[in-house]
């Protein structure tokens, strides 16, 4: 379906596919880059929350996004499964730019929604409030989005969910609904629903922020060996120890820009920016 | 640090297993005591009143019966089938949709369900007969009876109110949940078939159960357009015998019997999925 992609994407795509991975962001090669943010604005009415956020993530990467509240961090990371619209700029997930239009009142809208659609199933999303669906168990909400849009057959799907559950330390809650579970072992239960779909990138959105302080550590510590397993992970977050801990690579957003990226142990060690000292000394 | 809100649908009413009466507890005194004056009404109805009729009307009156379950189910399903898309529309649907939905709801809602069955009954069903093209239809047959105008009232009246209670179920169900469909890749229709409607009936399931005992009380008025529910058998029982008591008693005890059935339906539905009390 060439019409799916912009242009730019893909002559690129077709030419440079030889192109190394660490290459000019301009020069996606598509297999390379999970996720290529471009130049992406968010506007909601007259406050524009995104000015212009470019962002590269590579397979294996595991990317921190710090920021305070209100520097567009956790819509920088709903605009790339387009659960927030940008207003401009574009989006690819592993070299194909999601297609958009004009929605007439100065936004974007997707163009095809199917694409949209096939695109999201594989991002795997863990939201702050963990957002598991009440009305059914932990395993059906695992299961639900393999079978029921990858149409995975049920039995296959089941296996792979009993073995997530019992990687995050929920197979006997299976077949408990989520208003009975703890805030920590919810948030477990969104991570195994997440991984179930074999996603490409996991997007994390403030996974610990509605936990209660005791159970930050069980949630860490299954995000900690996600991460250890080399998967694609974006990961918008408050805790910095954390961060620095698990990422390769940080980027600071201040006032819906980026401030200041690079290794963790560059932003937190060496901190360039006036806006960054002041954010690393206020948290510590 | 807050933990939002745990989102359950939590009623008063529901049943949890410790709110259900074990042997031991009916044999307190007081419900000892209630027993025995009950036991006494029960016996001394029996007793002093007179049932004579009451073999002769028996097959009547369970047909009678027949005809009130059908109504109130035939209703309550039809109902409910198009209160969905009210409920819905009236929470995303385009302006001129959400505006007939609820314009349609409050005319019904705000008028007498009599008013609205002889409306229909002696309005239009005296108007249909003076159209050729309808009297020649195969329709004719059911429009010459009086029961499908008491289906098609009863039906519009669940809908206009039920429309509302899913109005309120569908705006509940927390848009985290419907947008987290959205971000596995579902699409719109997946995500109203697995999420939001499930969700949203079990929001309003206590509510329905309420309005569909309602709905049960409202189908006596189709008596009034000839047709011969149970109301009708007892109302020609007091004709016949020029009883008024004994009668209307076994009604009332009728009505109740099929209220109680209803309510514990809904309750073994309502439990399928448990909800944590708060």
């Amino acid at each position: 379906m060439p019409h799916e992609k912009e242009n730019q994407g893909n002559c690129f795509h077709a030419s440079n596919s030889d192109v190394s991975r660490d290459g000019d962001s301009l020069f996606m090669t598509g297999e390379a880059q999970a996720i290529a943010v471009t130049d992406l604005h968010k506007r909601f009415g007259p406050l524009e929350v995104l000015k212009g956020v470019s962002l590269t993530a590579s397979q294996g990467d595991v990317i921190a996004i710090i920021g305070g509240s209100g520097s567009g961090k956790s819509t920088l990371l709903r605009c790339i499964n387009m659960l927030e619209l940008p207003s401009a700029g574009s989006v690819s997930i592993h070299g194909e730019t999601i297609a958009m239009k004009k929605d007439g009142r100065g936004g974007l809208m997707p163009s095809n929604r199917k694409q949209v659609e096939r695109l999201r199933a594989q991002l795997g999303m863990v939201f702050q409030s963990f957002n598991l669906w009440q009305h059914m168990t932990i395993l059906q909400n695992v299961i639900e989005a393999p079978v029921h849009v990858l149409g995975r057959p049920k039995d296959e799907a089941i296996a792979t969910a009993e073995t997530l559950l019992r990687r995050v330390g929920l197979y006997e809650k299976r077949d408990a609904y989520p208003a009975f579970l703890s805030g920590g072992q919810q948030q477990r239960a969104a991570i195994a629903r997440a991984l179930a779909i074999q996603p490409l990138v996991m997007l994390f959105d403030e996974p610990t922020s509605a936990l209660d302080p005791e159970l930050v550590g069980e949630v860490l510590s299954v995000i900690r060996d996600i991460a250890s397993e080399k998967r694609t992970m974006i990961l918008v977050t408050h805790e910095m120890k954390f961060a620095r801990e698990v990422s390769n690579h940080i980027v600071f957003l201040s006032q819906g820009k980026i401030e200041e990226q690079g290794s963790p142990d560059q932003i937190f060690g060496d901190p360039r920016s006036e806006r960054l000292k002041r954010f690393i000394s206020s948290i510590h | 640090m807050t933990i939002p809100p745990p989102d359950e649908t939590t009623h008063a009413m529901a049943f949890t297993p410790e709110d259900l009466p074990t042997a031991a507890s009916f044999f307190q005194p007081h419900r000892i005591l209630l027993m025995i004056i009950f036991a006494g009404i029960v016996l001394s109805a029996a007793w002093f009143m007179r049932w004579d009729w009451l073999p002769q009307y028996l097959p009547k009156l369970g047909w009678g019966i027949v005809v009130t379950l059908a109504m109130l189910f035939s209703t309550a399903f039809l109902g409910f089938l198009f209160a969905v898309p009210l409920g819905l529309v009236q929470v995303t649907g385009p302006w001129p949709l959400k505006l007939l939905a609820s314009g349609f709801c409050t005319v019904i809602r705000g008028t007498p369900l009599l008013l609205q069955l002889w409306l229909l009954y002696y309005g239009l069903g005296s108007l249909f007969p003076q159209f050729p093209e309808i009297r020649n239809s195969f329709l004719w047959p059911y429009l010459r009876e009086s029961w499908p105008y008491g289906v098609a009232a009863l039906t519009i009246s669940f809908a206009a109110y039920e429309g509302e209670v899913m109005r309120g179920a569908f705006a509940g169900v927390p848009a985290g949940e419907l947008e987290a469909g959205r971000a596995f890749g579902m699409s719109r229709w997946t995500v109203f078939r697995h999420i939001w409607l499930p969700r949203a009936i079990h929001r309003a399931l206590p509510t329905l159960n309420g309005e569909t005992v309602l709905q049960l009380k409202s189908t006596p008025l189709v008596a009034t357009i000839t047709v011969i529910d149970v109301y009708a058998v007892i109302s020609k029982v007091r004709q016949d015998t020029y009883l008024t008591y004994e009668p209307l008693l076994l009604l009332a005890l009728i009505y109740m019997c099929l209220t109680g059935i209803l309510v514990i339906l809904f309750r073994k539905l309502e439990n399928r999925i448990p909800t944590r009390g708060a």
